[in-house]
């Protein structure tokens, strides 16, 4: 039998995984898997800036993870180092500065695993208004800049050359990952936010015949793994986030296996 | 078709200009990659861009196009220019699935029928579903001046389009961008990688060294001394200009004309 709580998550997950698996398209051909961890890393800064200023916790992290994003964007082009150092360096310094805050918060009791791991049990009825909605304009955000966005992330000049505006698509596109980002810690936890960008993605890849359909496939993955790994975790009574995501990658591997039994019938 | 040198700089020395560099300068980290550099490229024109590695060819070539700020000097383009550019080693992702018709709408919807004729034009319409990370170097190159193509630019930029490619397949290019212009009309501003092999359709060379060192017609420049000094009398002695194969012609041996004195840094 469903719980209440159980369709809730389900419903809010897959609204999510809509828009999660598009975004993570992204993140896969501009191979920016480590900077999409350094800004859902940046989200306990956000909950802990949440907790501290009394704000509503989803608003907030939105509002770090898009600081933290436009700052990666602007960092990578200013400085000596390089780029995976500047994220390694950011990725750490949010989490850990996020812990001390919440450390020295004491009196408010926060349950900082239902942040890092997801838990279902949290999510509302109001919520799932909010994810399906924010989802929503989400997917119509990334439909109104995928060509520029698309253009550079095959090659930044020749988009610029040819009169579009690659730097605004892709504030956007950091703006919409932030978004994404407070949406799906609840569902997955901020430590497990990046599987279910680049997981579903990556799967797709191999079934794909343009970016689009690749977008549509990832879409389709994830909201198969949200209610894959929800009934898994309602069976066996383990963390939700963790188990969409042991989800997520028994469909990448099955993707895998499947992929080499084709190989050897080509041969 | 005429020969190239009777029509050209003629015609197009009169045609309006689409993308012009007036004194221009590009410094980065306290070094000047190009300094006063003045360049025209007019409608129904091919200027092409010639120097030693690390002359500025690229940079001039950026900055004509918007893509990088001039330090010293201006840009100055015609409003509403629409622009075809093929980049210099242009690679697609491996995880980016793309048909060569998707390759073609990157920037701008175009009508399949459209893109097919585009394909046509290079030589490969069949390809037109194939992904573009199965196609061979020349393949790409041809999808590559396709794209640019499809957009009916004013003006094609084509950075080192014949790297890559044997000398039978540049001579092939170097016939088909002759062709675009004739058909076209566009203006056409060509990087040559290549010292030895200018097209003869070219109207206008430009020799860069940083400045320009010389600049005309393909005989003025391959017999400029400036232009020997800086490749050595050896290169200026194996110096080519390609001809269209209808005109059947060989390397330049007239007299020496002196560059126009507005071409000159």
């Amino acid at each position: 039998m469903l719980d209440d709580f159980f369709v809730r998550a389900l419903l809010a997950g897959i609204a999510v995984a809509f828009i999660a698996g598009p975004l993570g398209c992204f993140i896969v051909w501009r191979r920016m898997a480590y900077f999409g961890d350094t800004i859902a890393h940046s989200a306990l800064l956000g909950v802990a800036a949440g907790l501290a200023l009394n704000l509503d916790t989803t608003l907030a992290v939105f509002i770090v993870a898009a600081v933290v994003a436009l700052a990666l964007l602007f960092l990578e082009r200013r400085t000596h180092l390089a780029g995976d150092v500047i994220l390694g360096i950011l990725s750490h310094s949010t989490l850990a500065l996020a812990l001390v805050l919440i450390a020295l918060l004491n009196g408010i009791n926060v349950d900082l695993l239902a942040y890092l791991l997801g838990d279902i049990l949290a999510v509302s009825k109001d919520d799932i208004l909010v994810m399906s909605g924010a989802g929503a304009v989400s997917l119509a955000g990334l439909a109104m800049i995928w060509r520029p966005l698309l253009a550079d992330t095959a090659d930044t000049e020749l988009a610029r050359a040819e009169g579009l505006r690659p730097e605004r698509a892709r504030a956007v596109y950091m703006l919409l990952l932030a978004g994404v980002i407070a949406l799906a810690m609840n569902i997955v936890g901020i430590l497990l936010i990046t599987a279910l960008l680049i997981i579903p993605a990556a799967t797709a890849r191999r079934f794909a015949a343009g970016p689009e359909h690749m977008a549509l496939i990832a879409a389709g993955l994830g909201a198969v793994c949200v209610a894959g790994g929800l009934f898994g975790s309602l069976a066996l009574d383990t963390p939700s986030g963790p188990s969409i995501v042991a989800a997520a990658f028994a469909v990448f591997a099955g993707s895998l296996a499947l992929a080499s039994i084709q190989d050897r019938k080509n041969h | 078709m005429k020969p190239g040198r009777t029509r050209g700089r003629g015609a197009a020395g009169n045609a309006p200009f689409l993308a012009r560099a007036r004194d221009l300068g590009i410094r980065r980290g306290g070094r000047w990659l190009v300094r006063h550099v003045d360049l025209t490229v007019r409608r129904g024109e091919i200027v092409t861009l010639i120097g030693p590695n690390g002359s500025g060819k690229s940079t001039t070539a950026r900055a004509l196009l918007g893509l990088l700020k001039a330090d010293e000097g201006h840009i100055e383009t015609k409003s509403g220019l629409s622009v075809g550019y093929v980049p210099q080693a242009f690679a697609i992702e491996r995880t980016l699935p793309l048909s060569v018709a998707r390759l073609m709408t990157l920037t701008g919807r175009h009508e399949r029928s459209a893109i097919r004729a585009a394909l046509g034009d290079v030589g490969i319409e069949d390809l037109i579903d194939a992904p573009v990370q199965r196609l061979s170097g020349g393949e790409f190159q041809r999808a590559m001046l396709a794209r640019a193509l499809v957009r009916k630019p004013d003006l094609l930029v084509l950075d080192e389009p014949a790297q890559g490619v044997d000398f039978a397949g540049e001579i092939a290019l170097y016939d088909r961008i002759g062709a675009i212009r004739e058909q076209r009309g566009c203006g056409i501003l060509l990087i040559s990688h290549d010292l030895h092999i200018v097209m003869a359709q070219t109207d206008t060379v430009v020799c860069l060294n940083g400045h320009v060192c010389c600049s005309g017609t393909p005989q003025n420049v391959s017999e400029n001394p400036e232009y020997r000094r800086l490749f050595g009398p050896a290169a200026a002695r194996r110096v080519a200009v390609y001809r269209h194969h209808h005109d059947h012609a060989h390397a330049p041996d007239g007299a020496i004309i002196p560059t126009e004195p507005g071409d000159h840094a």
